[in-house]
């Protein structure tokens, strides 16, 4: 049972947090804490309203600056105020463009992104951004319209139990029976979307409740009585933590998303360096340590390097941070790591054990935590020496020398998907957000291109949802407009979700978009060619062979620029021609060879001791490496 | 596998009940018997759960329940230091023949008559599960014609008491 603390309980708390850890730009997760503050700032006075009014108002107390959504029957009384609010409404062209659009605002800002949709059909498509959001821990809240009152549990038009469809995918989800609660409700749903782990929240309000006359007074008291987040660790772990730190021989800093959540990447680079250990960072913490960082190993998992799979299997400590032990990461789970003890530090106490067992569990908030390893590290330093690092990293060493990230360029003379990336990165550079669809593309923008700051890489790690890109990378930019936002894209999954071009033209929200056309459902396409013996069905798109859809025109059609490349020489011209625009959204066909795979790989099933560098090749670990 | 019993107080709001045996079902256990009501306090319900599972997902499942934002505690009951009940009707083919050797049964076992019929008698007994088959086994021979059974409901043994506690009164 997590035990309560006084931050939690009480909703003025946070303001004290964010206090104690001022806000910076690179710093979402203080912004979190600080974007509920609002109340504080502003108390409005109690005012007679509908329960639509009493909705708006509550967004703007909570100091909510943008919904993405789409008006529809039940949710209708809400968008008459909100005509009049500050409050920015952007109009998507599908629901599920708004719910992720809300989820890449919040990755690239750490303030709580916001959808709205009606009910039924517009509840349902939101279904997958909801999802996608609770895999990934952001947060997220999702405002439903319902059918009026009466009518629910009658199978009235456009009536969708949304609450009991979201109940495996939400944090929490609230059906709001009357007009007075929607103060409390709403600060709730905020308050449980940023706090602890977070993650998605979805609020239903019936249609005759959001006209319902009511009182708005502000601000609500949350009553959460189960609600209770271990922010701090137990000391007593922190210090065997440290004691660990100081012995091991082979040890590593497993990083993951929750040290961005936490807004502990300073921390996190101060202990890797008082420590010398080496740090692996997974697809949802790139960033959180700079990727030209000399201690970092790089990526691991299915398709991460040599040196952090490799580092993570032979270690004889891990140091998990924010981490969960997720099968892309550890492989087949009974050979993962067999040496190593497990110091397994999350805020979530039901991830710690799930996978693997923690020789060391510690419940706590990443920053804290850190913070605490910093203190208790640093006491075991003075006490006494520490093991020395260099046998290891003369491994680690060798191995990144041996087996770099690379690819080749294709047989063909084709265009190279992972050349056209790693120019984005270079000629882009690291001030930019990245964001990523699903697919060999994403795994390529992982690899190629080097991320020094943190919340500059949104992808879709834990759901894998294709579609993704487009409609995050607009959240993003809504989010920080004055960064350059560029989605990486697959042309599977720009066929999915790039209506919301269309929003991005209307709203003067100028992204950039690189379609990695090759034409394929690409990473399918490599699973086939692995592990199907190269038959090929179903993953020829026809982008390449019918040019259909031909994306230029697409794109122009969308009100966006639409420019096309296709060869190596026009790459680094074509990518300046789209840093010059600023007024539009861009969109490049790039067209690349189809046959790139994705290197290295662990398949899927074994252990990561049989990584593969490249198609029939296995590194050769000396004998002497374990 | 051991049967464990679950003691979950939760908050005492529609839909909780589905938040907990959905959570259950998703992550693969099945659960044996389930009892909900009201507690001292009206506003927090307790939900008795009894599932079959190895401590390590049995662990799992209970931070898994604890995360649930309307669950304030969970307690697993030790059969050793508290007391488990559960209802049974039953009803018996009982005619005149054999109705005193019904009648016996049900006094060697301290249960009680509640409808009697021209050929049946209906039979209320509280007990443990053991206890309740033992009946059940015994009055098998005569004709049961239908049965119900509550979910099973346990409380621990001595002054200790398992509230919601400060985290309610907090709030």
């Amino acid at each position: 049972m997590t035990r309560p603390t006084p931050e939690t309980l009480a909703h003025s708390a946070r303001r004290a947090r964010a206090a104690a850890a001022p806000a910076t730009d690179t710093d979402p997760a203080a912004r979190t804490v600080a974007a509920p503050a609002a109340p504080a700032v502003r108390t409005p006075a109690p005012a007679q309203v509908s329960g639509a009014g009493s909705l708006v108002r509550s967004l703007e107390a909570l100091g909510v600056d943008v919904v993405f959504g789409i008006p529809g029957g039940s949710i209708l009384p809400a968008y008459d105020p909100l005509y009049d609010s500050a409050v920015r409404h952007i109009l998507v062209r599908h629901e599920q463009g708004a719910g992720h659009a809300a989820t890449g605002y919040a990755q690239a800002t750490g303030r709580v992104g916001v959808c709205m949709a009606t009910s039924g059909p517009g509840a349902t498509n939101l279904v997958t951004p909801i999802a996608d959001a609770y895999m990934d821990s952001v947060p997220v809240v999702a405002i439903t319209g319902q059918v009026a009152r009466p009518a629910i549990g009658t199978d009235a038009f456009q009536e969708a139990d949304i609450q009991g469809i979201t109940l495996p995918i939400t944090k929490h989800n609230f059906l709001v029976q009357e007009a007075a609660e929607i103060p409390q409700v709403l600060a709730e749903a905020f308050h449980l979307a940023s706090t602890g782990r977070p993650g998605p929240v979805l609020v239903d309000i019936p249609k005759d409740v959001l006209q319902a006359a009511t009182t708005f007074t502000w601000p609500p008291t949350l009553d959460l009585p189960g609600y209770r987040p271990t922010l701090h660790p137990h000391g007593k772990q922190i210090r065997e933590a440290a004691r660990l730190m100081a012995s091991a021989r082979r040890p590593v800093l497993y990083v993951g998303g929750g040290v961005l959540k936490a807004g502990a990447t300073d921390g996190l680079r101060q202990l890797a360096e008082l420590t010398g250990i080496p740090v692996v960072t997974t697809l949802m913490a790139l960033g959180a340590f700079p990727d030209s960082h000399p201690q970092h190993l790089g990526m691991p998992g299915m398709h991460g390097t040599v040196a952090a799979v490799y580092g993570l299997q032979k270690a004889d400590l891990i140091v998990a941070l924010g981490a969960r032990f997720d099968d892309r990461v550890t492989g087949r789970l009974d050979s993962f790591a067999p040496d190593a003890t497990v110091v397994h530090a999350d805020i979530d106490p039901a991830e710690i054990g799930k996978n693997r067992h923690a020789d060391v569990p510690i419940v706590g908030d990443a920053r804290h935590v850190i913070d605490e390893l910093i203190a208790a590290v640093t006491a075991e330093r003075a006490a006494g020496p520490t093991t020395d690092l260099g046998d290891w990293w003369n491994q680690l060493d060798d191995l990144r020398r041996r087996y770099p990230l690379g690819y080749d360029d294709p047989a063909d003379g084709t265009l190279s998907p992972q050349y056209v990336i790693k120019r984005i990165g270079e000629i882009v550079g690291r001030d930019a957000i990245y964001v990523a669809g699903v697919g060999q593309h994403q795994m390529w923008a992982s690899q190629f291109i080097s991320y020094e700051k943190p919340y500059t890489w949104l992808n879709s790690g834990g759901l894998g949802t294709m579609g993704y890109a487009v409609p995050a990378a607009m959240g993003a930019k809504v989010g920080k407009p004055d960064t350059v936002v560029w989605a990486i894209d697959g042309d599977g999954c720009f066929q999915m979700t790039n209506q919301e071009l269309a929003t991005c033209a209307l709203e003067g929200i100028p992204v950039k978009i690189a379609v990695i056309n090759n034409g394929n459902l690409g990473m399918v396409r490599q699973w086939q060619t692995l592990f199907y013996g190269e038959r090929y069905s179903n993953t020829d798109l026809g982008t390449h062979k019918h040019r259909i859809p031909d994306f230029v025109k697409l794109a122009e059609a969308l009100g966006c620029v639409g420019l096309r490349c296709e060869t190596a020489e026009d790459v680094d011209k074509t990518i300046a021609a789209a840093m010059e625009i600023n007024d539009a959204p861009v969109v490049i066909d790039f067209v690349v060879g189809k046959d790139a795979m994705v290197w290295p790989m662990v398949a899927a099933g074994t252990s990561n001791d049989e990584i593969m560098f490249a198609r029939g090749v296995r590194p050769a670990f000396d004998e002497d490496d374990i | 596998m051991t049967t464990h019993t679950l003691s979950v107080l939760v908050e005492n709001k529609p839909g909780v009940l589905a938040r907990v045996s959905g959570l259950f079902s998703r992550r693969g256990f099945n659960i044996d018997s389930l009892a909900v009501g009201e507690t001292e306090n009206p506003d927090v319900s307790r939900i008795t759960i009894v599932v079959n599972a190895d401590s390590s997902p049995l662990e799992q499942v209970t931070k898994q329940l604890n995360k649930l934002v309307n669950v304030l505690k969970i307690v697993e009951l030790d059969p050793q230091v508290s007391v488990a009940r559960e209802l049974l009707l039953v009803k018996v083919r009982a005619d005149r023949s054999v109705r005193g050797q019904v009648l016996d049964t049900v006094n060697l076992f301290r249960a009680r008559v509640v409808d009697v019929a021209a050929d049946t008698l209906t039979i209320e007994a509280t007990g443990t599960p053991d206890k309740l088959d033992a009946l059940l086994r015994d009055l098998e021979p005569f004709g049961i014609k239908e049965m119900v059974q509550s979910g099973l409901v346990a409380i621990g043994r001595g002054s200790r008491s398992i509230t919601a506690g400060p985290a309610l009164r907090a709030a």
